[in-house]
């Protein structure tokens, strides 16, 4: 198939889907997929103030706070990658 | 017969002789092709300019792959340093040349006798002569020896190669006859090389076939001819190149002694193919098939398989070259068809076939001389894909690949660039930038301006294809180079050539880029003029370091650097602040005033473009303006001379445009209105063209009333004394008087009867002129309140119906339709009956109008025809259905809704619906078109019904028809297919569940069609129905079908929500098959990007697949209050 629409649209339309944080391969880890859904869960949670308030009241903590740790939270929300094995 | 005995008759009767030879005359002149002509035209080489050509003159080294090597630990052949010895020692040949000639030169000032070659020289020359030739030993030969003979054991690995290295061969070849006397000949014996090294200069022009009557006898038969001894062998006086090198195609034998030689048979057709001299070309080559054409050139390259020959004879390699030469002819000479498959196996199997082979045979097809077009662009595809698979291989071939592609760089046709740049961009991507760098470097102060010139623009796209960042130091070495004035030239037009191409790309660097070129002269100003064009309106910071010397510059310098350095300064002023820039302004205007009246056609335009730029500039006053720019503005550049020159006109007339914008319109328009009375027409035009853009851009409002009697006084005068109908003339009537709005009314008998007048000329074009005209007032002399002048107008015109030259009927009828829209249908004016037989006539300009003008009739005054008339109409409207415009075809559709409007649906959609089953594509898809435009007018009801209805005919057209119209009509209706939503589903159920693809393909654009409607309007539980349908469509392949397929999966994203479509798309993302998971992240990443956030609480929870360290719950959703 691929090499019947190399030369269409859809190619087109996968390598720009790719350029796109987020979006994901036919290859995909099962780290790096759910540590895509965090990152947009925790971003929802800061986009959406209402969201962030809900949090807030939950956790008993400063609107900034939860800000602040869900930001951090971002950058390894599932923890370190896991180790690859040799192939 | 005649009888025996009677005088004898002529056996037979001919025509004198000299008739004969007249026919024979003829006949010969007629065998001349006419095409000849243009087949030179086609080709680049005949086309180009002798600057483009000296493209032939360069020479290509092969660079060695640095990176490569090192890994086998061998010692580098043919290696940058190689490379930048080559290039010193071309450079130290060029001094030593130009040493002579400035030698020469002086020697004839002085009066002496120039040295006759062929007596013996006196001794005062003889000594310098002796010098030259020792410095040329010295610095050249020594070196070049040394150099022949690394290469010379070499092995050459290609017929490129070979060619290459004889390419490279110093002009005098190694023989007896034409040593230096310091070497003495063993008599009797020419010296064997080990090579014949055949100086090849590249295609040398004008010997593409070396004549075999009148070439040069070659050393070794020189040695036959004459006996062992008994003379002395002169040198050839230094310098002294042969005017004509002659061209060896394949290096004949030396070995054996001498004499006739018999060519192997199958080599002697192709060599005499290659000579030219078989004349029938073949079309048919065995293992290739048929192609579109084969030319004489073609043969040399392609001699190996031009012959049938025993495979099982060749080894793997000579396979393999056979197997690729076979590729490139299809691709080069073969129907497309034959070329797209060829070019795909080329592709594929570039890897296999290795770089050397490949470009071996590519590179010299594309430095031949009779090179066209389209094979240029052929071969320039095939590297580009082969680029790509072959990555780091091609290494050794970047600077041979350079040569070759360069040139297209400075190439006139836009695409030739285009083509260029991606090469070169993905050769530097594959080779890397070191290997780059290294490769170029030698070429950056080569000798030959062509060489820096291409080579610049080759930097600056290997410098947007690799970064700026990356290049920067190398940059700043080349331009700080203390060595040669050549390299910093050439770096600083690097920047120039970044700057140009990569635009507003610069600003994160360009403060280093000014600084890279930071000692202004003139070349630098160039590269700041691009550089500051480039970053507008950014980054004046930046230029700081310039300014002084820009401005202490314009001061100092006269001719081509002032101009340049104006040029730097024009482009820099609209970056500055509002206060500096007028201060700058001010500064610069001295020199551009007292440069107005240069003779300088280059400093003219650039003094214009400054004068533009500095006026649109903030800081400058209107005042400042008026009172100092405008009169010697005017004074210099307002003359009738610069009406003439086309690039001034157009200079002339943007730059007052651009003065107008602050000086106000009444300003310039008063300043030039008299000259519209000029008794040039050129210059009357060019002030037309200006008043023109003025009004156009800035309104009329400005124009008092004097001034307003002028100008329409003016206007009328040029109007009426063209004598070239011209459209400049046209819009700036129409402009004005439509600025002028009701102002004009006091004018507009005398315009009338002028319009009048003309429609009645005996000329056409002025009578269609006339009918433009009519076209462009009509809503302003309906806006005076004159509609008595219009009904009086649109009565001549419709007189003048029977107007023979379609161009004018065309317009006529186009201004029967702007009166006809302002005023409404006359119903006394029986139009249509007189339209329905022009709408046969053929001329497109014609049918569009005459289409217009019923649309119109249909839409304003339906009611004054009769049903039966306006069936007649609609029959013939399907005719032209089939137009070839689209304008004209839409149009037409157009008119089936104006007209089903006011006779109701049903008789035209049976119209219509019958016309489904014609054959043509083209007029079915059109009749869809207007099934739907007749639902959106009359109502989705009055049409739906009916197609489905159509729908259940058994012919496939129609049904296909049927759908395409829905889709149509869906995509018109919007909202309001919640309606017909329910209705249309089994329909939907059934095209989407047929076997054949194109039902499904259409099945689902009627799908998303729907769903945009109905999104948000309660038609979810049929759409998910549709849904369940539309999905299984998911893995088709056919490009149409999957496009339509994803756009109906996307369309419902946007009815059923992203959850629901993420818990269909869930199913797959791991499936086993990689076919399945590839087409299932395709619709998941399509769904990401569209509704990412609104995703977020329809993750799975995955909680329980956490492992070690990696937890994946998410926490935070877990929150309870």
């Amino acid at each position: 198939m691929a090499s019947e629409l190399r030369y269409t649209a859809n190619t087109q339309l996968e390598h720009l889907h790719a350029r796109y944080t987020g979006t994901g391969h036919a290859d995909i880890s099962k780290y790096d997929w759910v540590t895509h859904q965090h990152r947009d869960t925790l971003a929802s949670i800061v986009g959406h103030p209402t969201l962030t308030s809900y949090l807030a009241i939950a956790d008993g903590e400063s609107l900034g706070r939860i800000r602040f740790e869900m930001t951090e939270k971002m950058l390894q929300p599932c923890g370190p990658p896991p180790r690859r094995d040799e192939d | 017969m005649s009888p025996p005995g009677s005088p004898r008759l002529l056996d037979s009767f001919t025509a004198p002789r000299e008739i004969l030879q007249e026919f024979a005359d003829l006949a010969e002149e007629e065998n001349v092709d006419p095409f000849a002509e243009t087949a030179s035209k086609r080709q680049i080489a005949a086309r180009q300019s002798d600057y483009h050509n000296r493209r032939f003159d360069r020479v290509a080294v092969s660079s060695a792959d640095a990176f490569q090597d090192s890994e086998d630990g061998k010692e580098l052949e043919g290696g940058y340093k190689d490379a930048m010895r080559l290039s010193r020692l071309e450079q130290e040949e060029q001094r030593v040349k130009r040493a002579i000639e400035e030698k020469e030169r002086r020697d004839r000032e002085e009066g002496k006798m120039k040295m006759d070659l062929d007596k013996t020289p006196p001794a005062s020359t003889m000594d310098a002569e002796e010098f030259i030739e020792a410095a040329i030993q010295d610095g050249a030969s020594r070196k070049r020896k040394q150099r022949w003979d690394e290469t010379g054991e070499e092995k050459s690995t290609g017929e490129w190669s070979k060619e290459v290295l004889e390419a490279s061969a110093p002009k005098k070849r190694r023989s007896r006859w034409d040593c230096y006397s310091q070497q003495k000949p063993v008599p009797g014996e020419t010296p064997k090389l080990e090579l014949p090294m055949v100086p090849i200069i590249m295609n040398a022009p004008g010997v593409m076939q070396e004549d075999k009557h009148n070439r040069y006898l070659t050393d070794e038969e020189l040695d036959i001819i004459l006996p062992a001894t008994g003379y002395a062998i002169v040198t050839p006086p230094p310098g002294y190149t042969p005017s004509i090198a002659p061209r060896r195609l394949m290096a004949t034998p030396i070995g054996a002694a001498a004499g006739f030689q018999i060519q192997e048979s199958s080599d002697a057709a192709a060599i005499a193919a290659a000579a030219g001299l078989a004349p029938d070309l073949p079309t048919e080559i065995p293992g290739v098939g048929n192609l579109a054409f084969f030319k004489a050139e073609d043969a040399q390259y392609f001699a190996k398989i031009l012959t049938e020959e025993d495979e099982t004879e060749l080894s793997v390699d000579e396979m393999k070259e056979r197997k690729i030469m076979r590729l490139l002819l299809k691709i080069k000479n073969g129907t497309p068809p034959v070329r797209k498959t060829a070019l795909r196996q080329i592709t594929d199997k570039a890897r296999e076939f290795g770089a050397a082979p490949l470009f071996d045979k590519i590179l010299p097809l594309l430095m031949e001389r009779t090179l066209e077009d389209q094979e240029r662009h052929l071969l320039v595809k095939v590297i580009d894909r082969v680029l790509y698979k072959l990555d780091d291989l091609v290494r050794p071939y970047v600077h041979k690949i350079l040569v070759v592609i360069e040139p297209l760089l400075i190439d006139e046709d836009y695409y030739a660039r285009v083509e260029g740049r991606e090469i070169i961009s993905n050769l530097s991507k594959a080779a890397g930038l070191a290997h780059m760098i290294s490769t170029m470097r030698p070429d950056i102060d080569h000798a030959d301006e062509y060489v820096r010139n291409t080579t610049a623009r080759a930097f600056s796209v290997v410098a947007s294809a690799l970064g700026i960042p990356s290049l920067l130091p190398f940059l700043k070495a080349v331009c700080g180079s203390k060595k040669s004035w050549q390299a910093r030239h050439t770096g600083i037009r690097i920047v120039q050539q970044i700057a140009i191409m990569m635009g507003c790309a610069v600003l994160p660097h360009l403060r280093n880029l000014v600084d890279c070129i930071a000692r202004v002269r003139t070349m630098t100003a160039l590269g700041l003029a691009a550089l500051a064009e480039a970053a507008a309106p950014y980054g004046i910071e930046s230029f700081d370091n310039v300014l002084k010397p820009l401005w202490t510059g314009i001061r100092l310098h006269r001719g081509k650097g002032l101009a340049a350095f104006l040029k730097a300064i024009g482009f820099i002023i609209p970056l500055m602040d509002p206060e500096y820039a007028s201060y700058y302004t001010k500064e610069v205007t001295v020199i551009l005033i007292r440069e107005f009246q240069t003779s300088d056609e280059e400093m003219k335009k650039i003094v214009l473009k400054v004068v533009k730029q500095c006026a649109a500039t903030e800081g400058v006053t209107p005042s400042y303006i008026k009172h100092d720019i405008l009169p010697d503005f005017f004074k210099s550049f307002w003359v009738r001379r610069m009406a003439l020159d086309r690039r001034n006109y157009r200079q002339v007339v943007e730059t007052t445009v651009e003065l107008a914008e602050k000086a106000g319109v009444a300003e310039i328009v008063g300043r030039v209105v008299n000259e519209l009375k000029d008794e040039a027409e050129p210059y009357r035009k060019m002030v037309m063209e200006t008043i023109t853009k003025v009004v156009e851009k800035l309104g009329a409002s400005d124009i008092d009333e004097r001034l307003e009697v002028r100008l329409v006084d003016g206007i009328i005068y040029s109007f009426q004394e063209q004598t070239t109908e011209d459209q400049v003339m046209l819009d700036g009537f129409g402009t004005v008087v439509n600025a002028l709005g009701i102002r004009v009314k006091p004018y507009l008998t005398q315009i009338v009867s002028t319009i009048l007048w003309r429609l009645n000329n005996k000329s056409a074009k002025v009578r269609q002129q006339a009918a433009d005209l009519t076209t462009r007032l009509a809503i302003v002399i309906k806006q005076c309140g004159e509609d008595q002048l219009l009904s009086k107008l649109g009565l001549v015109l419709f007189e003048q119906l029977g107007e023979e030259y379609p161009d004018t009927l065309g317009s006529i009828i186009a201004a029967e339709g702007a009166i006809a829209n302002c005023c409404g249908h006359d119903p006394n004016e029986p139009a249509l009956p007189r339209m329905t037989p022009i709408l046969r006539n053929r001329h497109e300009k014609v049918q569009e109008a005459s289409i217009n003008l019923i649309g119109r009739i249909a839409d304003r005054g339906a009611e004054f025809v009769p049903a039966r008339e306006w069936m007649r109409i609609c029959f013939e409207l399907l005719d032209l259905l089939k137009a070839h415009k689209k304008g004209i075809r839409r149009a037409a559709v157009n008119s089936f809704g104006y007209i089903a409007k006011s006779l109701g649906p049903q008789d035209v959609l049976s119209v219509l619906l019958t016309n489904l089953r014609v054959q043509e594509r083209q007029s079915r898809v059109c009749s869809t078109v207007a099934i739907a435009i007749v639902a959106e007018t009359c109502g989705p009801f009055t049409c739906i019904p009916a197609i489905l209805n159509e729908y259940r005919t058994a012919e496939l057209n129609v049904r296909t028809g049927c759908l395409k119209a829905l889709s149509f009509v869906f995509e018109y209706v919007g909202p309001q297919s919640a309606y017909y939503c329910d209705s249309v589903v089994t329909m939907l159920e059934d095209a989407l569940t047929d076997r054949d693809l194109v039902h499904r393909q259409t099945a689902s654009t009627i799908v998303k069609h729907l769903a945009l409607g109905v999104a948000g309007l309660g038609c979810e539980d049929s759409m998910l129905h549709l849904m369940n349908l539309v999905w299984p469509n998911c893995f088709e392949t056919s490009p149409h079908v999957i496009g339509a397929v994803m756009d109906a999966i996307e369309a419902m994203r946007v009815t059923l929500g992203p959850g629901i479509l993420l818990s269909y798309v869930l199913q797959g993302l791991f499936h086993p098959a990689r076919k399945v998971r590839e087409v299932y992240w395709r619709i998941y990443n399509a769904l990401y990007l569209g509704a990412a956030d609104a995703l977020v609480p329809f993750y799975p929870d995955l909680g329980e697949l956490s492992e070690g360290p990696n937890v994946y719950d998410r926490h935070p959703l877990q929150a309870f209050i």
